[in-house]
């Protein structure tokens, strides 16, 4: 088929999920939309985005599957353990002069990272005076993060990021091990607020001390990552921190003056003075 | 030989349209066949080549490290939405896919592996052949799967140029031999006449 037609059905039916679902994804990167779209395509036994987008708007039960392929879901607790080196080393120590905190991870999924800082700052006495939300725009995963529970075959490689970490406790401490599941301990919820929240289309709602977004803008072209990290300036105190995804760096943002190296080698910065 | 190394290259190079990239795929005995294709590639080679090898997952890998090293040409890991520059190889960082978005930039997922893989040889590989339709070398080196078979398919079907390591010179030849399975139209090379082939390509400065 020519390729001119793939692309002009690809740009109507992420048309027509914003029509009708709200769902903006047309400043996704173009080329994974395009190959996960071609996965659930083939999922919903459809030979061309029209069929698939003749589906979504008739057959109301293919949207919430849709938005599972759209939206990648791969995580772990601790994932990248050098990064949570670096937010206990470098950025607890900062934090620790504020009497009360709050923490974004926006694009959180089933909650790995979330529940990977409500550890941490247990472990580092922040707990109490920390608010964290997580937020993101698939429902499913919000539930998921809500009930913290993981297989229970995830937890050696969990507990082994955890301990390259420099976690000071046993993981183990957080979560009961019951019919191949870890189900996290719901102290560890007590500070925490999971709501969908869209980084395309909402708006900042809180004043935070520190952004953690992984793994989330690589799914954006330029334009819209410039919206998030938008959105995470202005959500952040003077001074406040941002932290991205061993990949992602605002090298190429148009918000990068606000914003100094705090640690370059882990994508950790520092929101400027004034300005 | 020397005849092969010419041919090739000369009799396309000046009838076809120029190329833009050259995409890379390896797997086991990466390492070696890398250093042995890139290290005599001049510092005024023009062509950006992207890269793919199976790693394991670990995070920090040295690979990058290792053969800008022995390379003239700069070799770095790849960043998301980079623009890609002439004359870089970009490795596609472990436990990401590297693909090429419509506008050539380079963007990078974590999304499901495939063939076992990420990064996978043929997410690559599809995704450069439509950005870089014809204006694209594919090259397979040795390797212990079937990653990119399919890949270098997508590549040539927009008419690009696909290379293949001699399945007898690979230190693993599963990846070449699944490769011109799918892809018999492909030019079996030594890594040396890649070499020589690869550099007709490069525009003048
Ligand atoms: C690969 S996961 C990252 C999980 C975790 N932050 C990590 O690094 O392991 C990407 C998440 O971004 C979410 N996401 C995608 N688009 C979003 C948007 N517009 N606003 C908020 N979250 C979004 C997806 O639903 C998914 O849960």
């Amino acid at each position: 088929m020519a390729k001119t037609t793939e692309t002009l059905e690809l740009s109507l039916l992420l048309e027509a999920i914003r029509g009708q679902y709200h769902y903006d994804f047309r400043g996704y990167s173009l080329a994974s939309i395009k190959r996960r779209l071609g996965l659930a395509r083939e999922r919903f036994g459809c030979q061309t985005y029209s069929q698939l987008q003749d589906r979504v708007l008739h057959d109301a039960t293919v949207f919430p599957e849709l938005l599972g392929f759209l939206t990648v879901q791969v995580s772990e607790l601790f994932r990248d353990p050098e990064y949570f080196r670096m937010i206990r080393e470098l950025v607890v120590p900062h934090l620790k002069t504020y009497p009360s905190l709050k923490v974004w991870v926006a694009g959180c999924g089933a909650g790995e990272e979330v529940y990977s800082l409500a550890i941490l700052f247990r472990e580092e006495g922040l707990e109490e005076r920390t608010l964290i939300y997580g937020t993101d725009i698939n429902g499913e995963a919000l539930k998921k993060a809500e009930a913290g529970i993981y297989d229970l075959d995830r937890i050696p490689l969990f507990t082994e990021n955890h301990r390259k970490s420099g976690g000071k406790s046993s993981l183990s401490d957080y979560y009961t091990a019951a019919y191949g599941a870890a189900v996290f301990d719901k102290s560890l919820r007590k500070r925490t607020v999971f709501s969908d929240h869209s980084l395309v289309s909402d708006a900042v709602f809180a004043e935070v001390h520190l952004v953690s977004c992984r793994n989330v803008l690589i799914y954006f072209d330029r334009e819209l990552q410039d919206r998030a990290i938008g959105l995470f300036k202005d959500s952040l105190s003077r001074k406040g921190f941002l932290g991205l995804g061993a990949k992602e760096s605002l090298r190429f943002s148009r918000h990068a003056d606000a914003f100094s190296d705090f640690s370059a080698g882990m994508r950790i910065y520092q929101k400027q003075g004034l300005a | 030989m020397r005849e092969e190394v010419n041919e090739p290259g000369s009799a396309l190079a000046p009838s076809r349209m120029p190329v833009e990239a050259i995409v890379v795929g390896a797997s086991t005995g990466a390492l070696e066949a890398l250093a042995e294709l890139l290290a005599p590639l001049p510092a005024s080679f023009r062509l950006p080549i992207l890269v793919v090898v199976h790693l394991s997952p670990d995070r920090k890998s040295i690979l990058a490290e290792l053969l800008d090293a022995k390379c003239n040409v700069d070799v770095r890991e790849a960043d998301d939405k980079e623009p890609i520059e002439p004359g870089t190889v970009y490795l596609a960082p472990p436990d990401y896919h590297l693909l090429v978005e419509p506008d050539k930039r380079l963007s990078l997922s974590s999304e499901e592996p495939v063939h076992y893989s990420r990064p996978s040889v043929d997410v690559l590989f599809e995704t450069a052949a439509e950005a870089f339709g014809p204006r694209l070398i594919g090259v397979i080196l040795t390797g212990a799967n079937d990653d990119g078979a399919r890949g270098l398919k997508a590549i040539t079907s927009a008419g690009g140029i696909a290379i293949v390591q001699t399945p007898e010179l690979a230190h693993v030849s599963t990846m070449p031999l699944a490769a011109l399975k799918i892809c018999p139209e492909a030019h079996t090379l030594s890594l040396e006449e890649m070499t020589a082939f690869l550099q007709e390509f490069s525009p003048p400065q």
